[in-house]
Order: C-alpha cells, then sequence, then structure tokens
C-alpha cells in the first residue's frame, strides 16, 4: 500500500500526531496525579503539576499572629517573626495585603497600612508589623506574597497516608478481600465449567442458559436480599453480619457466572479425542479432569484471576454494602471514598492515596496483560 | 492486623483444602458406593451408568448453590420486595412503581441514564475503533494501545480521583491547579466548576468512564480488524478504494458483529454505573442515576428496601433484552452440542 508521494507521508505523520494525541489524553490525568502525589503539599496548591520541574514564582499567602499578641516597644505595639517555618526556604520579591494586589509591594520595603500601622516583609520571610495601639483582635492579618519556589519532590505524601491516614491498614484489607475471594471461585467454577462442557445430564443445556443470563444480572438486584440473608444469619448465630467470610462467598458468587461461562468455553474447545482416548484407557471423569483438562486450561484460569483480582481489589460497591467502615474493614476503595469527602481539597494527601490504590492493579495488569486480553477477547459478553 | 493476615491465610487455606477435599471425596465415595472396578459383568455396567448420573451433580454442585444463594434467590426476592413496603413486610402493590415514576429525583436519574447510555458506548466504541485503526500503522502502535488500555485496570474510585484533579477548580485570576480550567484560562475563558454546572456535569462524568472503557473497545477491535481477511483490503485497494471507503464498506460490515458486542458489553456497564457518580457528585446537581439512586435509598433514613429493589427491577428491566439476546446467541452457538 506505501506509495511514496507526499501526500502519503503527510498522512502518516498525520497518523502518529493523532496517535500521539490519543496517548497524552488518556496518560495525562493519571501521570497528573502520579507527580501530584510526589510534590511538595504545599506546591501542590499554588502551580499546576506540569510546571513542577520549573523554579516558579507563585502567589502565596500567609497570616500574620493575631494583633493581641503583640509586643510594646517604644510606645508602638510590634508583631515580629517570619512567615516561614524555615526562614529563608523561598526567596520572597513582592508582598501585598490585599488579594486584588498580592505583589503591591517590594520585599524589604515598608508598606503603610494606614491608621499609622505599617508593615514590612524581608525576602527571607520575616515580617515586623506595627500598630500605634494595642489591640485585642484574635484574627492575623493576611498577608500575600510572591515567593520563588525551587521545585520539590518528596515520599512524604506517601509515608503520610500510608501511615496516618489509614490507607497502609486498608491495603491489608483489600489484600484480605481479594485473594481469597480470586482463589475460591476459581476451584469451584473448573469443576462446574467441566460438567457443562464434557458431562451429559438433564438440564444442562438450561443451566447453561441460565449461567449466561446470570452473566449480566445487575448487582443491585442482589443487594438487598443478601443483605437481609446476613443480618437474619448474624442474628441467628450470633455473629456479626459484616465479616470478611461473608464478602469473600458474595465475590464468589457474583464472579462465578462469568468464571463458569469463561472456562466452559475454553475448555468446550479442547479437542475431543484427547477425552476419548483417556476414557478408553480406563480414566473417570474426575482423573480426565484433574490430568488433563486443567493443566490444559492453565491460561484460560489465569486469565479469570486476572480478572476476578482486578475486579474485587476496585469494587467499591460490594465492599460498602457487606463490609463495615471501621478500620478493620475498610478496603482501599472505601477509604478513598471516605477520605474525598473528609479530605476534599487535601490534593497531596487523595493522589497519594489514589496512587497507591491503583498500584497493584496496575502492576498486575502490565505483568499479566497477555492473559488480561485474552480473556477479555474470550468473554467478553460480560458487563465488568 | 497479624491475626487479620493469618486468618486471611488459613481461610485461603480452608477454601482451597476444603474444595479439594470436597471434590476428590465425593468423588472417591461415588467409586465407593458404586464401584465399576473390581466387580463382574452387569454390576459394573449398572454401577458405571449410576456414577454417570450421579458424577455430574457432584461437579456442579456446590456452583449451583452458591449461584443460587448469591444470584437467582436475591433476583427473585428483589422482585417479591419491590412489591412491598420499606420494611419488606406489608404488601403495598405497584405502589413503589407509581411513587418511582412521580419522584423528580428519580426521573431525573431516567434522564441521565438516558444520556449515558446514548453517549457512554457510542463515544467508547467509535474512539477504540478509530484508535485501533490508526495504532495498527505505526510501530509504536503496541505501545500507545498499552497505555491506552492501562485505565481498564484502575478503579472507578481511582479515577474518579484523577478526573477530579483534572477538573478542580480555583477562583477566577488565580493559578489554576487542575488542567482542564488552566487550559480554558490559556485560552481567555473562565474557569468553571466542572462538576455543578447542571446537565453538562453528566458529560464531564461520561468522560471518566468513557476514558475507561475505550481501551476495552480499542482491543476487540482491533483483534477483529486483524481477523480480517486481507484480500478483501487488497481487492479493494486495487479497486482504486480510497482509505475512508475501505474503513466504512469494507472493514465496518466485516465487524459489524464484534461491535455489537463491544457496545452492548459497555451498554450493561453503563446501566450499572455506580461508583463514579457517588464519588464525584453523589447525585448532587441533577447527576443522579439509577444505579446510585438505588444505594441511596437502601440506606436512606435506615434503609427503604421496598423503593431500592424497585430501582434494581427498573435496571433488570434495561437489561433484561440484552440478556435474552445473549442466551439466545448463545443458544445457537451450542444448539447441539
Amino acid at each position: 500500500m506505501a506509495n511514496p508521494t507526499g501526500k502519503s507521508y503527510l498522512g502518516r505523520f498525520g497518523v502518529h500526531i493523532a496517535v500521539l494525541f490519543f496517548v497524552a489524553l488518556w496518560t495525562l490525568p493519571t501521570l497528573g496525579i502520579l507527580i501530584s502525589s510526589l510534590r511538595d503539599k504545599d506546591q501542590i496548591i499554588v502551580s499546576g503539576w506540569w510546571t513542577s520541574l520549573t523554579s516558579s514564582t507563585q502567589t502565596e499567602a500567609g497570616r500574620l499572629p493575631p494583633p493581641n499578641t503583640a509586643a510594646e516597644r517604644d510606645g508602638k505595639f510590634v508583631l515580629e517573626g517570619n512567615l516561614f517555618e524555615v526562614p529563608g526556604s523561598r526567596a520572597i520579591t513582592n508582598f501585598g495585603i490585599r488579594a486584588q494586589a498580592p505583589t503591591e509591594f517590594e520585599a524589604g520595603s515598608v508598606a503603610d497600612l494606614g491608621d499609622g500601622e505599617t508593615m514590612q516583609v524581608n525576602a527571607d520571610g520575616g515580617f515586623i508589623m506595627t500598630m500605634p495601639a494595642a489591640s485585642d483582635a484574635t484574627r492575623g492579618r493576611r498577608v500575600y506574597y510572591a515567593a520563588t519556589v525551587p521545585p520539590r519532590f518528596t515520599t512524604e505524601n506517601y509515608a503520610n497516608v500510608l501511615f496516618s491516614e489509614g490507607i497502609g491498614r486498608s491495603f491489608i484489607n483489600s489484600l484480605t478481600v481479594t485473594i481469597p475471594a480470586t482463589v475460591i471461585p476459581i476451584m469451584i467454577a473448573a469443576f462446574a465449567a467441566y460438567a457443562l462442557a464434557w458431562m451429559r445430564f438433564p438440564g444442562r443445556a438450561l443451566l447453561i442458559a441460565t449461567i449466561i443470563g446470570l452473566l449480566v444480572v445487575p448487582l443491585q438486584m442482589t443487594l438487598i436480599p443478601l443483605l437481609e440473608l446476613y443480618n437474619d444469619v448474624g442474628e441467628l448465630f450470633g455473629v456479626p453480619s459484616k465479616t470478611y467470610l461473608g464478602i469473600w462467598l458474595a465475590h464468589t458468587g457474583f464472579g462465578l457466572p462469568f468464571a463458569i461461562y469463561l472456562l466452559r468455553s475454553y475448555m468446550a474447545g479442547l479437542p475431543r479425542e484427547l477425552m476419548e482416548s483417556a476414557r478408553i484407557d480406563g480414566a473417570s471423569d474426575f482423573e480426565i479432569f484433574v490430568k488433563i483438562v486443567l493443566p490444559l486450561s492453565f491460561p484460560v484460569l489465569a486469565s479469570f484471576a486476572i480478572f476476578q483480582f482486578l475486579w474485587v481489589w476496585n469494587d467499591l460497591l460490594v465492599a460498602m454494602v457487606f463490609l463495615k467502615t471501621d478500620a478493620t474493614q475498610l478496603v482501599l476503595t472505601a477509604r478513598l471514598n471516605a477520605l474525598l469527602g473528609s479530605r476534599g481539597g487535601d490534593w497531596e494527601i487523595l493522589t497519594a492515596s489514589a496512587f497507591v490504590t491503583i498500584i497493584v492493579p496496575l502492576i498486575v495488569f502490565f505483568s499479566l496483560q497477555r492473559y488480561f486480553v485474552r480473556g477479555l477477547l474470550a468473554g467478553s459478553v460480560k458487563g465488568g | 492486623m497479624a491475626a487479620q493476615i493469618f486468618s486471611a491465610i488459613l481461610v485461603i487455606i480452608i477454601g482451597v483444602g476444603g474444595c479439594v477435599g470436597y471434590f476428590w471425596g465425593a468423588n472417591k465415595l461415588l467409586d465407593v458406593i458404586f464401584p465399576s472396578r473390581g466387580v463382574k459383568g452387569g454390576a459394573a455396567i449398572d454401577n458405571l451408568r449410576r456414577q454417570g448420573v450421579i458424577r455430574p451433580w457432584l461437579f456442579i454442585g456446590p456452583a449451583l448453590i452458591i449461584l443460587t444463594v448469591y444470584l437467582i434467590y436475591p433476583v427473585v426476592q428483589t422482585l417479591i420486595l419491590s412489591f412491598h413496603d420499606r420494611g419488606g413486610e406489608n404488601f403495598v402493590g405497584v405502589a413503589n412503581y407509581s411513587w418511582a415514576f412521580g419522584d423528580r429525583e428519580f426521573r431525573n436519574s431516567i434522564f441521565n441514564n438516558l444520556l449515558w447510555l446514548l453517549v457512554v458506548p457510542a463515544a467508547c466504541t467509535f474512539l477504540g475503533l478509530v484508535i485501533a485503526v490508526l495504532t495498527d500503522k505505526i510501530w509504536w502502535g503496541t505501545i500507545a494501545k498499552s497505555l491506552i488500555f492501562l485505565p481498564l485496570a484502575i478503579s472507578f474510585v481511582g479515577a474518579s480521583v484523577i478526573w477530579k484533579f483534572v477538573y478542580e477548580y480555583r477562583g477566577e485570576g488565580q493559578t489554576q491547579i487542575g488542567i482542564l480550567n488552566s487550559i480554558v484560562q490559556f485560552f481567555g475563558g473562565s474557569p468553571q466548576v466542572w462538576i455543578s454546572l447542571p446537565l453538562w456535569n453528566n458529560f464531564f462524568l461520561m468522560v471518566i468512564l468513557i476514558w475507561i472503557q475505550t481501551g476495552f473497545a480499542m482491543v476487540i477491535l482491533s483483534s477483529a480488524l486483524r481477523g480480517i481477511p486481507e484480500e478483501t483490503l487488497e481487492a479493494a485497494v486495487i479497486d482504486g478504494a480510497n482509505p475512508f471507503q475501505i474503513f466504512w464498506k469494507i472493514m465496518i460490515p466485516q465487524i459489524w458483529g464484534t461491535i455489537a458486542v463491544v457496545w452492548t458489553t459497555i451498554t450493561i456497564l453503563v446501566l450499572k454505573v455506580f461508583d463514579i457518580v457517588l464519588t464525584m457528585t453523589n447525585g448532587q446537581w441533577n447527576s443522579q442515576v439509577l444505579a446510585n439512586l438505588m444505594f441511596d435509598w437502601m440506606f436512606r433514613g435506615g434503609g427503604d428496601f421496598g423503593r431500592g429493589a424497585t430501582i434494581a427491577i427498573i435496571i433488570m428491566l434495561a437489561v433484561l433484552p440484552i440478556m435474552i439476546w445473549n442466551i439466545r446467541q448463545a443458544n445457537k452457538e451450542t444448539g447441539g452440542h
């Protein structure tokens, strides 16, 4: 198809540009939180993450100590201190006292605030404010300043969310939910899939149809009765109704139709001669399954395992219904949802937390993409 | 915490061990009760036959029990509950349904769900197809596809945080830290609180799902495109077809079935979309959808199971045609098997 005309080269160039555009659109949002999660928490809120590599002049705001703490000196009342925790950590070029004019005065100059009040802010963040009379105001004056900030990257945010915001604990909880909820269905589904693919019994066609029907049943249909059932069982036996066992079984139930469907269609595609020759040799169905079908089905078992792992790890709905909302059972997705409510604007916490929750799926996904795609192609009737 | 890890490991061992034990034990037991080896002639054949009758049920039994408890029973029970009051005790006929259609929030959800249904599957399929075609032509297409595919592994909640950061709003004139408002401001526009703009906010939420699901559509469609016989394309080129004609008249008709599968799969997903709306707006600013409304009623004021169940049934009704179509397709395929 290649014809070396100018138009074709132009077209080819256009394809590269178009794909590059799509790739950028699809990766930039994630890159944004990854970079932000590594930035200093003060820098996140004053400049876009895309400028994080440049040392930038940023307009920030600080607050002076309350005027009622001013010390008397030479008949005037003076507030003195430094805007920065570490004096001189940033260089102030200008400052101001109104949000509309945050860079009204040059650093080091003395600003007249009216009523005999003056303020001076130095480049290193040190300030002196003088007032003619004592004040009992308890709210410090706001001061705005433009500062040159060198880029600073840190892992503090991660340490913070892992150990103080409960993300670490939730990580363990997520693993606790996910691993058994991935392992248990595989076994149960594999036997059922073999029976549906290679054994003859009445009602088999109906069962297959039922399972395909169940593939698309919205989880919403099951939640209320199961919640009631769990409450009743809990009451009957005097045990808590929200337990890990409960959610393992729930995820097993929800994952089974897809597992059986996926495994059955794969197993049904195995060569018939293989089973028949084994049967002639006197092998029972159990032996055929364990010794022949199971080893041959490894790729599809892996596909399902990845699907189920991702689905359970990423699930929020089932976890919110079947688990408690305290630290002992809050999984990552639910914790992240809670943080969105309680720490809405604290992007250093949200970005780091989000990245912790998505890192495991990303690793699983990248290392096992081959199996994932295979499963996707084989079982694309399921809605996730 | 250590106890928790220990108990999880224990459960894996008990669970897997229990499964192995059950399947192995049950089969062994069957062989002992109806021995087929070591007995003579007619008895052995009789026993083999009995084994053949029982064994499938041993294999499928556990799956059947779990499916019944976790899917079949709840579906039936939800249907029953939808005709009962909030506690599920008193029969109220179709009161919940008539409530639903008179409820402003419910009608808003239906409207929004329809918007989602119109936009998301179409956008995902279209973008997926375009990217699949484009990436097929360049040497770094595999890498590009991997990167576009990647959001599929990210949870809806994680994706919501990612996009909330994209949509982040700061007052006009301030440094925008959300990339969208930053771009808007760069071109002289005024920054917006995107997720609270009525009607439009739906689209900003949809973008998240489209971002996640396009990779899915792309992978499936890309594999379908590869399956198109080379000869048909070559013949079209020889006949002087231009790339657009090849795409629309040769490629699309041949992958029509796959497009339908992708479309319906995403449609089902859209009907169940919950996490994105919950985390982004929780239905505020007229962005409610059915799945989130259902969850809301499940717990609102101690939980109104009747109304919750009713909303679930409405979602189910929307899925039903696809379910029936799937079953018929599968029956066709496995017809004689």
